[in-house]
């Protein structure tokens, strides 16, 4: 399993459009993604539960995969937050 | 026999069979079970089901309604087929042995809440789409078939409690003559959907549900905002002949749409639609507007979850231009702000919101914000006849600050070596009673004003109107609101060049037609399906009787005897309005 951190640096956090290509980026990978908020966690293909999951500007979150392409999934991921969903 | 008075929603006269249109108790089983694995397939079952219902309404709905519409049942899909709604249901049965039908319901009880709760009109909306993909799913899985409305035996007055997106996208429309419900409003989705179809609709009868049962005989009087259930035949007869009366109406109408809003001795105003999005372009243009006298646009706004840009605006202000290649379009820069919310923008509450941070107020704050909105204007402004126009002006000093500010995107896109409309009219909302007072500086300024008589009558009167306990003091013919219009009408004489527009619900007011006139009103901004009985109140009346007139109003003490002085005028000239 490979984890890394990463902190949401957009404006509106993971709300409405960046949420849901979050989670169109997480469903491309064939691994179990999971995203780690304050000990609970999400699964990323989840709309619902990222939406759910209130992970508002400032907020740093881990996020876990499992599965043959980890360390993409993983790496995808975090280069969205990073770039700000490309806001 | 027996008659329900309502909100009158939605125009005209259906007479049809009731159709009790109701939402199902649902019976869930609370007892654990044992044979988890069949649950868990009854569970998948019903996803499978529901995954092809949905599809099926959403393509109703692409045909019928077009993708934009269509597109919320998309969302219902990713609902339908979320890890988190599935795995959480499927734990439920298998770790706590519910009944598939009890596990559906905890879990999108749960996330219902928790959308429900967040402070966002965004989210609000999940939560509602969230309970109806669950309700369906349950429905599935107990083997209920919820009435259907898509395949309809006979004409038919819809009877329910409130009607969503769902429910009126699968409605065999052909079927359908009017709607009566125990809750709702003027803007809720039954009222827009019941005006889009052109069908009366009365809302906000409390229990017709109860008293009315499927087979009864029912007149939707849209008009006064009554229902009649199971009518005698004498009434019966009456509604027929008032249908017909109607329709003859509708008719004359409809003759008079391509003729000019010209009063009998030739003087000419300019009739224009109030529009939220281009789609509304062709409701003003069946109408017999002319042009487009407020464009609202903060639904291109609101209705984003991003920022829109500067292109995406270019494209909805161009394909609004280049629907009225001969008429104005006057656009509104963003009014938000106060009460109404965008998720991309963090805004502080507010003890008062309508004083507060909003329009024009917040685009000074949010300087680039504003810049890529009027640059758009500009650029659009090659495609037709755009006028700017800024919300909540209260004196000429930001009405100069604004000014600089298209002059500076002016610049910008002479640099760039971008066209536009050099001579590009600028306005203002005049909505505060302080801009009214002190309209003839701003007229050095501007080239037009437009009266909004909405949040003007809420200003000068310290109404709230949403308040009920003092929404009876709104009154736009209060003489203080009267006084107001005529200082800024008084500006705009003919020979300055300028004008004065209102783009208030006045403005599309029957009864406050001659006296707008007769003050000297240069154009009348209403939503589209007003525009026909406004012009032929305009053909109806001479302006030189409508100015005599409006000098009379001037001179009574109070609002009702203002309107009751109206109508009274109105019916010596023979002017039958519905």
């Amino acid at each position: 399993m490979i984890k890394k951190e990463a902190t949401v640096l957009n404006v509106t956090g993971l709300h409405a459009r960046p949420a849901s290509m979050f989670v169109q980026t997480a469903g491309k990978f064939k691994s179990k993604i999971f995203v780690v908020k304050d000990g609970n966690s999400i699964n990323a293909k989840s709309i619902m539960g990222i939406m759910a999951g209130g992970i508002a500007q400032g907020t740093t979150i881990e996020i876990q995969a499992e599965g043959d392409d980890e360390a993409e999934a993983v790496d995808a991921l975090v280069q969205l937050i990073n770039d700000k969903f490309g806001e | 026999m027996f008659i329900k008075e309502g909100i009158n929603a939605s125009p005209g006269i259906a007479i049809a069979t009731a159709h009790v249109y109701e939402k199902c108790v649902m019976e869930v089983n609370h007892g654990k079970v044992d044979d988890t694995q069949s649950e868990i397939e009854k569970f998948q079952g019903a996803i499978t089901e529901s995954r092809k219902q949905i599809e099926a309404i959403q393509a109703k709905a692409i045909r019928e309604l077009g993708e934009e519409e269509a597109a919320i049942f998309g969302a219902h899909i990713m609902v339908l087929e979320d890890p988190e709604f599935v795995d959480g249901v499927e734990a439920e049965i298998n770790e706590n042995q519910w009944g598939a039908d009890y596990a559906v319901k905890l879990v999108t009880d749960r996330f219902y809440l928790i959308f429900d709760q967040m402070d966002d009109p965004y989210f609000s909306a999940r939560a509602a789409d969230i309970k109806d993909v669950g309700n369906r799913v349950l429905l599935n899985i107990l083997g209920i078939v919820q009435s259907d409305l898509s395949q309809l035996e006979e004409d038919v007055i819809i009877i329910a409690d409130d009607l969503t997106p769902s429910d009126t996208a699968q409605m065999d429309k052909n079927r359908v003559k009017g709607f009566a419900t125990n809750v709702g409003s003027r803007t809720s989705h039954t009222a827009i959907m019941a005006r889009s179809m052109e069908i009366p609709a009365v809302l906000g009868l409390g229990d017709i549900t109860t008293t009315v049962k499927t087979g009864d005989t029912i007149v939707v009087d849209g008009l006064n905002g009554k229902v009649i259930i199971n009518p005698d035949h004498g009434q019966l007869e009456n509604y027929a002949q008032e249908n017909r009366k109607y329709l003859a109406y509708l008719k004359e109408l409809e003759e008079l749409k391509d003729l000019e809003a010209i009063t009998l001795d030739g003087h000419k105003v300019e009739l224009v639609g109030n529009i939220g999005e281009p789609n509304d372009v062709a409701g003003v243009l069946h109408n017999g507007g002319v042009g487009v006298g407020l464009y609202r646009t903060e639904f291109l706004y609101m209705n984003s979850d991003t920022m829109p840009g500067e292109e995406k605006q270019l494209a909805a202000y161009r394909s609004v231009l280049e629907a009225f290649p001969d008429g104005p379009v006057i656009i509104r820069t963003l009014d938000i702000g106060g009460d109404k919310k965008l998720p991309y923008l963090s805004l502080d509450d507010e003890m008062n919101p309508f004083l507060g941070l909003r329009a024009i107020r917040l685009c000074f704050k949010e300087v680039e914000l504003f810049k890529i909105q009027l640059r758009a204007i500009l650029r659009a402004s090659v495609y037709g006849h755009a006028y700017i126009m800024f919300p909540m002006i209260s004196s000429v000093t930001e009405v100069r600050q604004a000014k600089a500010m298209v002059s500076e995107c002016m610049q910008e896109l002479d640099e760039a070596g971008i066209l536009y409309d050099k001579h590009i009219k600028i306005g203002v909302m005049i909505e505060i009673p302080a801009a009214a007072m002190t309209a003839d500086i701003i007229a050095k300024e501007v080239d037009f004003f437009s009266i909004g008589t909405n949040d003007l009558c809420q200003y000068a009167l310290a109404v709230d109107r949403m308040n009920q306990e003092v929404s009876y003091l709104y009154d736009t013919f209060n003489p203080g609101i009267l006084r107001l219009i005529k200082l800024v009408t008084k500006v705009t004489a003919p020979q300055t060049g300028l004008f004065t527009g209102m783009c208030g619900e006045m403005a599309g007011d029957p009864a406050a037609t001659i006296l707008l006139l007769g003050l000297g009103l240069d154009e009348f901004s209403m939503s589209a399906f007003s525009i026909p009985q406004i012009k032929k109140i305009i053909r109806s009346v001479r302006y030189e009787d409508a100015k005599v007139i409006a000098e009379t109003a001037m001179n009574l003490e109070t609002g009702e005897e203002v309107l009751d002085y109206m109508l009274a005028e109105m019916k010596k000239l023979n002017i039958d309005i519905k």
